[in-house]
């Protein structure tokens, strides 16, 4: 071991031990940085990572609360929740999904609109949910997929409620439906409250009463892991679940009514005068609900649509026509009340002039009644009368008049998109149509016709007004809600539209009277329905035309298409002297007033009054229907 | 050179380094428990693992610092065929080709170069008197970029960058010239760009999401955002032994390999990770003092690269699983769960005993 090596190692050493306390000192600086930075994580910011730890793992899982059912006033069912079979797929559990549809296929109908969805749902939410493949499997499809379920892996069959609508058509008007939440729906709830929910009312009392229905949603908190598999659960909110609503429509009397409406496009409304419940609501033809539930498919919505009998028109509740005579009871009360004499007499010659007008406007009775006062003008409809009333009266006293009485302005029942009508004036005529009001327009105002629009809920409501003696009554569909869950029934008290009730009751008994006897008079235009009823109740016929008649002419239903036929009207109420029930009825295209829509004011009167009708007759040919005089014309 | 340590060899085993090595080896099977799900199948073929580890540093122990300098060439050159040959049949994995199958296990020949390439440097460099002149620099140089090269385009980031610093330590305490050093250093800003345009688009990201982890938290920074929940929400005493949340509930990814020290964090909290730095620092300190009192120059080379690697290793993965380094792909050493690393570290350990048990004072 020479000197030079000696030397050579001693200075190597040197170097390397310097180099090693060199990186060791880096390194108790590298040591410090981690201890600091592990200080200022654990130490400093533990509350931070704490909660973003806690937030990482605890989930709310919403628990959706059972939709409120809908009953009648008898307590009849009219929409539920039904357990239906439901086929569900957790995508993060099912190796391929094309094979798997392709399987189940084989098993379970699934329909090119249950893939469709599927997909769609596949893409919006996240892989660990378990998403619905099909809803509503038969008896036979939920046997045949439970003996093979074993070979299914992440596909479940499970029980869900959904909705369900027993009577099917008869009340789809009425209480309307629940759907899918759609797109359009997204913007306009709060999504916190429909979190788990798939449905919404769509219609009627489902969409009226919604957030009454609805309930309220339940949580669960769960933990979950990073795959957000619910590992267990933490805590429980219950959800409330929705409200229950009782209907005032009694569903036999509704049955009643849309039967004897039978084959007519129309409506039937029926109201209690003194509290407004609406107990009958008949828009015809109907059709049924239930498919909307989960979405119709587009060839049957189709022919829904296209149909021309047009049942997606709620009628009741969005027909408008022209009041026809039945609007003279009102002009008279107008007459009363405007100080004309009742033994004021108009004679009719069967036709009406203005001044320096050649232009002659006819009364139904082409003869001429003779000389009539306000009663018979009344009880045989005379149109004569009521042109020389409007006329003198002028329109915007009628204006005036109708609107007070709640025409040409919604009602406020508990419906949603109720249409207002329309009363006409000089005023509307100028804005709307830009052009003057010509006096003979008031002269057909006076019957009924031209430009005015009622609903049928309109002309319930206003016979409901008059039965009252002026006093307007809020029409109402539904009369408790009633929430299980908080104890809670709510019974919904009468509400009176004005505070006072308009006019004199020696006005209201003159033209009650008289429209008791249009119908147990003599000479009534619908003397025949009143005949072998057990109680006493007022009316009045309407015929409104559908198209104008040219100068001249004759009205020959016999001549023409069945579209182009007056619309047959009928209003009542009974009995006279206790209103019980006030009835409003359009049969669309159904002739004379008398004739179609009377008797089945009558039976809607008789069920309700006396519990039982009479058989319906089969309905003879309206077109072969002899026509006796046609005493019962408007 | 007086030698301070009593020479009462016991199979030439150093005890203060082997009892850190088994306490160290000990708490992985601890934290494993808990990061694995309690599953005993996993934490049987860890402990496999260690006994293998073991084995092997026992056997490297035995073999004299000379012999070991005589293999060096040999063991880098048969690494480097090796190398080539992974990239040629190797197993493709997770999107990179990193293994060889050798029938009964598979095998990381990369792994090889993290005592290779140290090796072959100090083999070269103490061939000459140091510090060593530029023309050994430069061969030392080609020798730790050559393997590096070919395990990046594996690719392995993380393993290349322990190669290569395994391989630049060795070269530094040899006494590369502090000038050399700041023109290496001016030569790598300047190659910056070049290297980002190499890496490939997940490495790129997750350098990306380093400064801004919040960015892409269901992304590229997801891996880091949830290491640092746990090891924040762990505070100072933590969850407890199999609480963590982030670690049972699996929010934490890789936390059996890369990710371990999170889930360490999370249960034992501040004072159990500053314990755990503490027993890397006693082992890194022990290869320190043991390269510090080496008998040969070759010895204490080795020595002290692989000592200092090994603290390299802890830093890396401990900055990365706390935030303040990029997600490269370095597992825990000792701790992580995986064998080839794990017999690699014995290995590296077994060298270091026996450079500390075979002392005669010999200089070459």
């Amino acid at each position: 071991m020479d000197e030079l090596t000696l030397k050579d190692y001693l200075r190597e050493t040197s170097i390397i031990q310097s180099r090693l306390m060199f990186a060791a000192v880096i390194g108790v600086i590298l040591v410090v940085v981690l201890v600091l930075r592990l200080f200022y994580l654990q130490v400093d910011q533990h509350q931070h990572y704490a909660t973003l730890s806690q937030d990482n793992r605890i989930r709310l899982v919403p628990i959706p609360p059972v939709r409120g059912q809908i009953y009648d006033r008898n307590g009849v069912i009219l929409a539920e929740n039904l357990p239906v079979y439901t086929l569900e797929v957790t995508p993060d559990r099912v190796g391929n999904i094309d094979i798997l549809l392709q399987q189940v296929g084989q098993l379970v109908e699934l329909s090119e609109k249950d893939l469709e969805r599927f997909n769609e749902t596949l893409r919006a939410r996240p892989g660990f949910e378990a998403q619905t493949l099909k809803a509503g499997l038969t008896d036979d499809e939920v046997g045949r997929f439970a003996v093979n379920q074993h070979r299914f892996d992440g596909i479940e069959l499970r029980a869900r409620l959904q909705r369900h609508y027993p009577l099917g058509a008869e009340l789809v008007h009425v209480v309307g439906y629940v759907g899918r939440i759609s797109e359009a729906d997204l913007g306009r709830i709060d999504r916190a409250a429909y979190r788990g929910t798939d449905y919404i009312g769509k219609l009627g009392i489902e969409d009226r009463y919604e957030e009454i229905l609805l309930g309220k949603v339940g949580y669960e908190q769960v933990e979950t892991n990073a795959h957000g598999r619910v590992v267990r659960t933490l805590a429980r909110t219950s959800p409330v679940a929705g409200g229950n609503v009782h209907l005032n429509i009694d569903t036999q009397l509704q049955q009643v009514a849309r039967e004897s409406l039978g084959e007519f496009e129309g409506a039937v409304v029926a109201v209690e005068p003194r509290t407004g419940a609406v107990m009958a609501f008949v828009s015809n033809p109907v059709y049924d609900p239930n498919p909307f539930v989960n979405g119709i498919d587009t060839k049957s919505y189709k022919v829904l649509r296209e149909s021309p009998a047009r049942p997606l028109l709620n009628r009741a509740l969005n027909g408008r026509y022209a009041p026809g005579s039945t609007i003279k009871g009102l002009f008279a009360l107008a007459a009363l009340e405007n100080h004309r004499s009742p033994e004021y007499a108009v004679y009719c010659p069967g036709w009406f002039s203005l001044k320096g007008s050649r232009h002659r406007y006819r009364c139904w009775k082409r003869t001429g009644h003779g000389s009539m006062n306000l009663y018979n003008a009344i009880v045989q409809s005379c149109d004569v009368y009521f042109y020389q009333l409007a006329h003198s009266l002028g329109i915007d006293k009628l204006h005036e008049f109708l609107t007070r009485y709640g025409l040409g302005r919604i009602t406020g029942i508990d419906l949603e998109g109720e249409p207002s009508g329309l009363v006409p004036s000089k005023d509307w005529k100028r804005r709307v149509k830009g052009q003057p009001w010509y006096p003979g327009e008031t002269v057909i105002t006076g019957i009924g016709q031209g430009y005015t629009l009622v609903t049928p809920l309109q002309l319930a409501t206003v016979t409901a007004t008059l039965a009252n003696r002026g006093k307007r009554i809020r029409p109402r569909l539904v009369q408790i809600i009633e929430e299980p869950q908080a104890k809670n029934r709510q019974v919904l008290p009468p509400e009176m539209l004005e505070k006072v009730k308009f006019g004199n009751d020696q006005h209201y008994e003159r033209v009650i009277h008289a429209l008791t006897d249009v119908v147990h008079g003599q000479r009534g235009t619908a003397r025949r329905v009143g005949r072998g009823a057990e109680y006493r109740f007022a009316g009045k016929t309407g015929t409104a035309q559908v198209i104008g008649i040219a100068q001249g002419a004759r009205y020959d239903e016999k001549k023409i298409a069945k579209r182009f036929r007056d619309h047959s009207l009928f209003i009542a109420f009974a009995p006279v002297g206790d209103p019980r029930i006030a009835v409003a009825v359009i049969a669309e295209n159904g002739g004379s007033g008398s004739r179609t829509a009377a008797p089945i004011a009558r039976r809607v009167m008789d069920y309700f009054l006396t519990g039982s009708v009479e058989p319906l007759v089969p309905p003879k040919s309206k077109m072969t229907e002899a026509r006796d005089g046609r005493p019962d014309q408007t | 050179m007086v030698d301070p340590i009593k020479r009462d060899e016991f199979w030439h085993l150093d005890p203060p380094l082997l009892a850190g090595l088994i306490l160290l080896c000990g708490l992985s099977l601890l934290i494993l428990y808990s990061a694995g799900g309690e599953d005993l199948s996993l934490l049987f073929r860890q402990g496999v693992r260690v006994v293998i580890g073991f084995a092997v540093l026992f056997a490297l122990a035995q073999v004299p610092p000379e012999t070991l300098s005589r293999w060096s060439p040999h063991i880098f050159g048969i690494g480097l065929g090796l190398l080539a040959l992974v990239l040629l049949v190797g197993i493709v994995g997770k999107g990179a080709q990193r293994w060889l199958n050798l029938g009964l296990f598979r095998f990381q020949p990369a792994e090889v170069m993290k005592l290779g390439v140290p090796m072959m440097v100090a083999w070269l460099l103490t061939r000459q008197t140091l510090p060593p002149g530029w023309r050994d620099v430069l061969i030392a140089l080609v020798i730790v970029v050559a393997p590096v090269l070919l395990v990046v385009l594996q690719p392995d980031l993380g393993t290349a960058v322990l190669i290569a610093v395994s391989g630049l330590i060795a070269i530094f305490l040899a006494g590369l010239r502090w000038r050399y050093m700041l023109l290496a250093l001016a030569a790598l800003a300047a190659a910056g760009p070049f290297t980002w345009s190499m890496l490939h688009e997940y490495q790129q990201s997750r350098i990306v999401t380093l400064f801004d982890p919040w960015s892409d938290p269901l992304g590229a920074g997801y891996h880091t955002i949830q290491s640092i929940i746990a090891v924040g929400s762990g505070g100072v005493y933590g969850k407890g032994w199999l609480n963590g949340s982030q670690s049972q509930l699996e929010f934490i990814p890789e936390r059996g390999t890369d990710f371990v020290f999170a889930v360490f964090g999370e249960e034992f909290g501040l004072i159990g990770a500053v314990l755990l730095i503490s027993l890397y620092i006693f082992v890194t300190g022990r290869g320190i003092y043991i390269s510090f009192y080496a008998r040969d120059t070759f010895s204490r080379l080795v020595a002290g690269s692989l000592a200092l690697t090994f603290f390299f290793y802890l830093f890396v993965n401990v900055g990365m699983v706390s935030g303040i380094l990029p997600v490269v792909g370095i597992p825990l050493p000792l701790v992580s769960y995986g064998g080839t690393s794990m017999v690699t570290l014995m290995a590296g350990f077994g060298i270091l005993m026996s450079i500390h048990t075979h002392k005669k004072f010999m200089p070459k």
